[in-house]
């Protein structure tokens, strides 16, 4: 029987929402094989929601237990998931920013390749096929990863977290001597902890039509109204220096796939395209109805953003408030 | 201070994708390609200490086929000093990748080697750390900020919603992102000086791996959408779709 692997993520002692995401990718690569899920929580002290993962396709929950696990330790962690590799066929991580960091360092420990942000996964006699969006989302590309384990990474917001029901057995799982060549000392996080595009469910962007820096602020009250969005930006605003690096979708940017990407004063470039055409749906407000932006949206609206955003912002929040 | 910099040939990201007639590669007909954006700023950094430093040495490795000769002259245009091309074809299985330029790598004496933390087609975003683990050295990835002292290096690199701060001894593997510099565009005099600057051409060839690539298609197009009105009077209308057909309101 082939276990899988699915290594968790946490911050401050609290899972984050992709742990739950991760574990549905990994449960369709153990429900392929009649295999089991093992969830791997890496971790200082107790971790909020560890107990819970069963609920969401963990069969049994490790937890790594070392004082070094208090942050992110990219040494740390890669020896504890690849000392378990030996007894998994697959290991699913998250494409987010420690599972980019710590993906490739398993599968260099363990000497097989790593499927980097996959969409979509399945099994073909015992061997794992994934789907990843090259070129930015341009192109997806299809591989078969033939070495054991499977390593992968999977994009937030495509695999729907599902809810089994299950209860998971808690354990505890051995922590191997490491040398801690990287030591993360601290996280900077922004005075508002602002959501990231590439795992909101809810992107609002702004482009060269908002004509002003300052006026990002009509962005910065629309997503505010949908409660759970986070405000992203094109690159061109970006090489502009009006919004920071990390709100960048597209190419040289994010790729994100949320259920609702609104797109506010932006054309369309290719790289722009590109980076956020696998949202559920899109939303455009631009004033030039020739923009490439209205050939991808579901929606749009051809006008003035500075009539048009307010007014959407005031109907949202009356819709919310009456829902 | 002695750094290298790892080097990709990809096409411009303006480039509207093509599928070949292998159904496995991109159509390169009309294709330009450029050194990988992120690249630009591994090199731009490497540039940077080295001046800072007030001299060492700036060597950059490629792997790829001739054309890539290009891609390093560039890289000596902006004013590395000499360029290696490992000649041969790349791989699905970034692993093959770090290990031949781990290979190559191992006994060049660096204080730093430099990536960019992920190249614009394949997206693997893993060469890097790869290389740093195969040859056993500490490494940071997506590097927006960094400061090198006597021998240590702190960096911070995004992470979802924060900024996390790391340290490590020198020699390191980092992985350059988007905001740790303005890379500089070539000069004239850059440019002709980069014509004589040492390029050493070897063949390398990668092992078969265990990523097998089996196909690449255009993504699934998007069915047409419409548009709901024009101007502030279609906002009733847009957000009664939200709530009714895209039930996402």
């Amino acid at each position: 029987m082939s276990a899988i692997l699915a290594v968790m993520e946490q911050r401050d002692g609290a899972l984050r929402k992709v742990s739950h995401e991760i574990l549905a990718a990994a449960r369709i690569l153990a429900d392929a094989q009649g295999g089991t899920v093992d969830a791997l929580v890496c971790g200082a002290g107790p971790v909020g929601g560890a107990d819970e993962l069963g609920r969401y396709g963990a069969d049994r929950v490790l937890v790594a237990a070392h004082p070094e696990f208090a942050r992110y330790s990219p040494d740390g962690y890669a020896s504890t998931a690849a000392a378990l590799a030996g007894s998994h066929a697959g290991i699913v991580l998250g494409a987010t920013a420690t599972g980019r960091d710590l993906g490739p360092r398993i599968a260099a420990k363990l000497g097989v390749g790593f499927a980097a942000d996959v969409t979509a996964l399945r099994v073909d006699g015992g061997a794992v096929i994934a789907t990843r969006p090259i070129y930015a989302g341009k192109a997806l590309q299809t591989v078969k990863l033939t070495g054991t384990p499977a390593i992968v990474s999977i994009r937030a917001n495509t695999f729907p977290a599902t809810e089994a029901g299950k209860p998971g057995a808690v354990e505890a799982a051995p922590v191997p001597d490491f040398t801690a060549r990287v030591t993360v000392t601290g996280v900077k996080a922004p005075a508002d902890a602002a959501l990231d595009v590439a795992e909101a469910a809810i992107v609002v962007s702004g482009g060269r039509g908002l004509k002003e820096p300052e006026n990002f602020r009509l962005i910065e009250e629309l997503a505010a109204a949908f409660g759970n969005a986070a405000v992203g930006a094109s690159r061109a605003v970006v090489d502009a220096g009006w919004r920071d690096h990390s709100a960048q979708v597209g190419q040289t940017g994010k790729t994100v796939s949320p259920g609702l990407y609104i797109a506010v004063g932006i054309s369309g470039a290719i790289q722009h395209l590109a980076g956020m055409r696998t949202a559920k749906t899109i939303v455009a407000i631009n004033r030039d109805a020739d923009a490439p932006i209205f050939k991808v949206a579901d929606y749009g609206i051809v006008g003035d953003l500075f009539e048009v955003v307010p007014k959407l912002t005031e109907a949202v929040k009356a819709a919310r408030a009456g829902s | 201070m002695k750094i290298a910099v790892c080097l990709k040939r990809v096409p411009d990201t303006t480039t509207k994708i093509v599928i070949g007639s292998d159904g496995k590669s991109i159509d390169e007909a009309g294709v330009k390609f450029v050194p990988n954006p992120y690249d630009e700023y591994a090199v731009e950094e490497a540039l940077a200490r080295i001046e800072a430093a007030g001299g060492g040495e700036t060597v950059v490795y490629c792997l790829g086929g001739d054309a890539s000769q290009e891609t390093i002259r560039t890289a000596l245009a902006m004013g590395i000093d000499r360029g290696v091309l490992l000649q041969g074809s790349g791989s699905a299985d970034g692993l093959e990748v770090a290990k031949a330029l781990a290979a190559e790598l191992k006994d060049g004496g660096f204080d730093l080697i430099l990536f960019g933390k992920l190249a614009v087609d394949d997206y693997n975003h893993q060469v890097g750390p790869m290389t740093a683990e195969l040859l056993d050295l500490p490494c940071v990835t997506s590097v927006a900020h960094l400061k090198v002292e006597g021998g240590k290096v702190e960096a911070e690199r995004e992470i979802e919603g924060g900024v996390e701060v790391s340290t490590c001894a020198l020699p390191a593997v980092l992985t350059c992102d988007k905001g740790l510099n303005t890379p500089r565009l070539p000069k004239l005099k850059g440019i002709m000086a980069a014509k004589k600057k040492p390029l050493d051409v070897r063949p390398v060839t990668l092992g078969a791996g265990t990523i097998e690539l089996v196909g690449l298609e255009p993504p699934p197009p998007r069915t047409e959408g419409r548009i709901v009105g024009e101007g502030a009077d279609a906002v009733p209308e847009l957000v009664r779709l939200l709530q009714t057909e895209a039930k996402v309101l």
